[in-house]
Formats: structure tokens, sequence, C-alpha cells
């Protein structure tokens, strides 16, 4: 005991000093690859990504991007014959030491305690994501027991406590019916409870609203908003629409064929986006521009993870796109050009026409 | 035969709509269970519906799921036979009620109203060709055969930006997008004049429905099509549209002009509806605080079916049934007693 109590102290609150700004999951170019039959799918094509405590950082691309992988590596849910073919993901818990969650193993007990307890979950479908033969309150009753140790009865008061939380009238009633007693917008309301019962310090959202009418997708937006504010959470949330990434995010990375293309503050990206992949996304939304005029779309469709095209991987559809630049070598890697990060030759160029538009 | 029109502010002498449904009704039985099943009650689905569909025009129905859209535009198809009410078309300069028709009447009818279904997964065999997919409508109506038939599917292809060597292909081949292209292609080889699409764009990823819409449109301008576009997405609706039906309950509530339902919504459904829109544009806030669920269409509320959720509720909205009426005397309608005198009501 050679420290003195006010410099004991003084360490403490300089390390919730760190613990309150600094990052809450660094993943460093992580590769998700899936062994087929006809080769291999790069379905993670060496990510980055730092979720920045207490904020949201949303995840955006169309169906095959990789964006939904590339979340459940982070919990290790990633099954055969998908494997995490490399780099790393890296919990920083407050007032704990950092967790190499690649590092782990299957069945090592530190990844229990992150699945559910440092990192909670909402899954995509309220359908399917819930047990048709449990009642409702057993998933949240199970991750109460599994991570803190309490009785039966303790847990089953704290889970009806939760799912007063989101809002769910009558719960002392409610936590014994089973799923199908229940609305869509409900049983995501279970599914919410379940992940955040043991208040996480990450919660990754994977389409949490997708299957829901626009009503209760505003409901379940302002939920998970309000509930990540009270346990001052970090939020990881996946997406392919627009609309959610401008209503809730601080953040945003938007993906193609499993890389990055671009990322940044939501009101930048979105307000006036650089990568060509994402101004078409944006110009492509129906209801922004006049009405019955043509959409802007973009050529084709997104190809095959096993057939990735050379160079930078949009550029078949790229309006931009150069020959001899943007269809040879790697794939751009992610870059800082005039203040924004974006994977695109031709971001300086991009970036000075767009002023110039403007002034 | 056809009913008088009941429909205040059809302006005769302008060419007659497409279509004229009237206090279109579904009622769908619930029975208990056991061997001497007794009738409980019924869910009144479709509710009282009327509205005319004009030749040439993309009609919205849009609500939240359970607000029976696609009960509605079943019925109109006949795929479903309504319990009452009537659905008046207009095809080749006579009148005929789909809702009243024999089965062989209809059959006869069919080739004129097509539909075009929400998911391109399901909605194409796997075991068969896209050619025989196509080329089923004519087959069963018995409209061409051979070379005939061949020309007729390759050409359909490459209205919908297709190839005509897909014609061997099987829907596995093909992705979500130009799976919905094939969909179109069968709904569109009968020449229908009307096409119900159910959702048709809801499934695909943000670019490629923009291709698929943009189709929808140029088709719409080529062969002068008349659509019934039912969806949940309101920005695809703002896109599409002409007029939009808003459904709650099993009923219309609101029929505007697009411009001015999404400009100015009057009844407070549509309102909260729109409010709860993620606006893409980072600067325009959206309404969090939404409201309630959908009501039950076996229990419906008393009076207006969305008064348990209404911000504005008062007195009358529990008790009466407010009727779809023209607001400020102009083309848009809405069932709601705050634009609506309530004495003549009572």
């Amino acid at each position: 005991m050679t420290s003195s109590i006010p410099e004991a102290v003084s360490r403490a609150t300089n390390l919730m000093a760190d613990d309150a700004r600094g990052p809450a999951l660094v993943m460093r170019d992580l590769h998700v690859h899936f062994d087929t039959d006809m080769g291999i799918a790069r379905a993670v094509r060496g990510v980055s990504l730092e979720l920045q405590r207490g904020r949201i950082l949303a995840v955006v691309g169309e169906s095959g991007c990789g964006k939904s992988v590339t979340a459940y590596s982070i919990l290790r849910l990633i099954q055969k014959p998908g494997r995490i073919a490399g780099g790393s993901i890296v919990l920083h818990p407050r007032g704990r030491p950092a967790i190499d969650l690649t590092a782990l193993s299957e069945n090592d007990e530190l990844l229990y305690e992150v699945r559910g307890g440092l990192i909670g979950m909402i899954f995509q479908e309220p359908m399917t994501a819930l047990s048709p033969v449990h009642s409702v309150g057993n998933p949240i009753m199970e991750a109460i027991r599994l991570h803190r140790s309490v009785t039966k009865s303790q847990a089953r008061a704290l889970a009806i406590d939760m799912l007063g939380k989101v809002g769910i009238p009558a719960p002392e009633r409610r936590i014994d019916q089973y799923p199908h007693q229940m609305s869509g917008g409900m049983r995501q309301r279970v599914v919410i409870a379940v992940a955040l019962v043991c208040a996480p310090e990450v919660l990754i959202a994977d389409e949490p609203t997708t299957a829901l009418d626009v009503t209760i997708q505003a409901q379940i937006l302002g939920l998970i908003k309000r509930r990540q504010r009270d346990i001052g959470c970090s939020v990881l949330l996946i997406t392919h629409n627009m609309g959610v990434v401008a209503q809730t995010a601080d953040e945003v990375a938007v993906m193609y064929l499993g890389c990055i293309v671009e990322r940044g503050p939501v009101v930048e990206v979105l307000g006036q986006p650089r990568h060509p992949y994402t101004m078409a996304l944006m110009q492509s939304i129906p209801g922004t521009g006049p009405a019955r005029e043509r959409l802007h779309s973009i050529a084709g469709s997104v190809p095959s993870l096993l057939q990735i095209p050379g160079g930078c991987a949009f550029h078949p559809r790229c309006p931009w796109a150069r020959a001899g630049v943007c269809d040879v070598g790697d794939a751009p890697a992610l870059r800082e050009v005039r203040g924004r990060q974006t994977a695109c030759h031709l971001a300086g160029e991009i970036a000075a026409g767009l002023g110039r538009g403007k002034s | 035969m056809i009913p008088p029109d009941p429909m205040p502010g059809y302006v005769s002498g302008a060419e007659p709509p497409l279509l004229r449904v009237r206090n279109l009704c579904k009622y769908f039985p619930i029975h208990s269970s056991g061997f001497r099943s007794r009738l409980l009650g019924q869910v009144r689905a479709v509710d009282d519906v009327s509205f005319d569909l004009r030749t040439g025009e993309t009609l919205g129905l849009v609500g939240e799921s359970g607000s029976v859209k696609t009960t509605t535009a079943r019925c109109i198809l006949r795929a479903i036979r309504p319990t009452s009410g009537s659905v008046i078309a207009r095809l080749d300069g006579r009148d005929v009620d789909v809702a009243a028709l024999s089965a062989p009447a209809l059959r006869a009818l069919r080739p004129h109203m097509q539909m075009i279904f929400q998911d391109p997964f399901s909605s194409l065999n796997p075991r068969m060709t896209v050619g025989d997919i196509v080329a089923e409508p004519l087959v069963i109506h018995r409209l061409a055969r051979g070379r005939e038939l061949i020309d007729r599917v390759e050409q359909m292809l490459l209205k919908v930006g297709l190839k005509p060597e897909h014609r061997q292909r099987y829907p596995h081949a093909f992705s979500g997008g130009q799976r919905q292209r094939i969909g179109i292609a069968r709904a569109l080889i009968m020449n229908p004049a009307l096409v119900i699409a159910d959702e048709a764009v809801s499934a695909l990823d943000v670019s490629v429905q923009a291709q698929v819409i943009n189709l929808l449109q140029d088709l719409q301008h080529d062969l002068n099509l008349t659509y019934l576009f039912v969806a949940h997405d309101l920005s695809v609706v703002k896109h599409i549209c002409d007029r939009v039906a808003v459904m709650y309950g099993g009923r219309i509530v609101e029929l505007a002009p697009t411009a001015e339902l999404f400009g100015a919504p009057k009844h407070p459904y549509t309102q909260m509806l729109l409010s709860a829109v993620p606006d893409p544009n980072p600067g325009h806030r959206m309404n969090l605080e939404v409201e309630g669920e959908m009501a039950d269409p076996s229990n419906l509320p008393s009076g207006c079916s969305f008064h348990p959720r209404c911000p504005r509720c008062f007195a009358p909205c529990a008790e009466v049934r407010p009727v779809l009426e023209p607001v400020d005397g102009g083309p848009r309608q809405a069932a709601c007693h705050l634009y609506q005198p309530i004495g003549q009501v009572i």
C-alpha cells in the first residue's frame, strides 16, 4: 500500500475520463470468408470501424454487402462454412481490460460473458428471434440469470421491470404470454428487452425495424434512442434504410461488397455524399425529388461475392469509372480526402468538382 | 343490373372511370372450434370501401399492415368473393360488375385485370422456365401457340428489360430485381387494362427498386395501363401515384391527389403516418412519439376505428362512424368528424 488515497482517486478518475472518451469497440481490417463448393465467398473484405462510446454508428448498404456478417462477427456468431479469416475486434469495457474477441476460443468463458452481457444484440426478425414454445419472459430471465447472481424471483421482478421500460403495457401479465399472442411491434420490444436487460456496453441492432410498419418503426427507433441514452451504451445500427440512418445515427459507414466505401458524420455523408456509390444510393431514394420523373438508378445489380470485380469493386456500375484507373490493381483504400473518408481513386476530383458545383 | 351511382362528386360527361368500387365489404366468419362449430362473429376486413379508378392513373392504397389493403385488392380482382358491394369495370365501352360475375364470365374478364405480386422469390414456380412462366397466361386463355407464342414472350421479355435468350432459364438464375421483371412480364403479356401491383417493389434494394419503378412508369406510358398500387412504403407511393387512398381498419380514411395528401394531410391518421416516415435528409426530424397500434379487425373500436389512437379525438368520435366526404369542396375526401358538420352526421 504505497499509493495514498488521493492518488488512487485521481487515478480512478483518470481511468474514468479515459473510459468516457475513447472507442467502445475497435474493428481492424476484418475479413470474413465463406468456403463454398464454388470457391471462397469473401463477404467482408478489410472492414475497420471504431464505435465511439455513447454514440450510434450506422452501417448501411444493400443486401449482400456484408453488413450483417460484420455485425455477427463481433459476437462470434459466424458459423461454418464461414470463418473470420483475418483482423481483430477489440472491446473496451469500462473499468476492465480490453477483450480481443477474435482471439477468444469458441467456448471461452469470457465469450459467454460478452454475449448478452457486455454486448447485446437485437436480431432482425421479431418473428423468428423468439422461441414459440417459451413465454416471452423466458429469454429475458435467462439473460439475467446468466449474467447476474440473482434468484429466480428477483430475475422475474427485473424482467417485469424491463418489459415495462420497453413500453409493454401490463408487463406483470404479459411476461407469461407467448410470442404468438403479441403483435410484431410488441415482439420487437421483447427482443429489445432481452438485448438491454443486462445494460450492455455495446448494442448491436441488426435491421431492428425492417419488418415493421412506419408507425411502429418510429416507436421502436424512439425506444432504442431513449434506452441508449439511459444506459449510455454505444449502438451499432445495421440497416438498409437511409431514412433510418438520417434520423437515428451520429456517424455512418456505407458498405459495398464487403468494403466500407465512405465513412463520416451522418449530416456530412448523407448531406453531401462523396463516393459515387453513396451518391447513387441517395439519388435512387423515391419521394425526395420531383414526383413522377425518372428515378436515378444504379445500372446492373450487385455482383456475386464469388465474382467480385477487380480494381474498385463498384467500377462496372460507376458512372465516374475511368478505364486504366478504376478497373486495375487492388481496391482503393479508405483514405481521407478533403475532410471525408472515402475509398475512391477519383475522390479528389469528385470532391473538387462538387465544390465547384456548389459555388 | 348496375345500381345507380351513390358516390357524390362524380362528374358526368367526363370519361367514365375504369373501375367504380362501391360499398365493397368483405367479412370473414369466426367459427368456434370443434365438431359442431358455431358462428361466433365476423371479422369486418373490408368495410364499406368506395372509390373510382380513372383510366391511365395510378392510385395508391396505403396503410399499416392489417389495414386490409391486400384483401381490398383481392376482392377487386375477385381472387376472393366480396360479401357485398359492387366493382364496376368499364371494358370495351361496357360496364360489368366484377363482384357479381359468374365463373365463366369472370374467366373471360381475367385477361383485362392482372396482378404483380410482392415476393419475387415465391411468386415464380422454380420448376418452370422463364419462357413458360411468361407464356402461361396466353396458353391458358388459348390466345397464342407455336411460333407466335414464342415471339410474343420474347417481345415481352425485351419490353421489361430482359433478353430473349433468358426464356430458357429458370428463376433461380436471376436476381431479385430481374425476377420482379419476370413477374411484370407475366402480368403484362395479356395486355391488361388494369394492373394491381401488390407491394411490387417492397422486397427490392433501393438501387434495384429505382430500376423497377422506372420500368413500371415507362410501361404505363407505353401501354396505357391503369395501376392500383398497394404499398406500405410512402416514399414510393409519393413518387409513383397520382392519387392516394389511405386505409385504416378496413376503411378509406382519406383519399386525395398525391401532392395535396403529402403536402397537407387532413386526417389525423394520415398525419401520424406521414410524420413517422424517416426522412433521409438529416436536417428534417421525424416524429418518434407515435401512439398505439393498428386496431384489431375482429374487434374494431366503436365510432371511428382510429379514435383510441387519435390525438384530436373529441366527443362524437367514439359514437358515430364518420363517412368519407369531400373536404373544403375540393377533390380531397376524408372520413373525419373534424371536417364534417356534426349536426349533419347525427
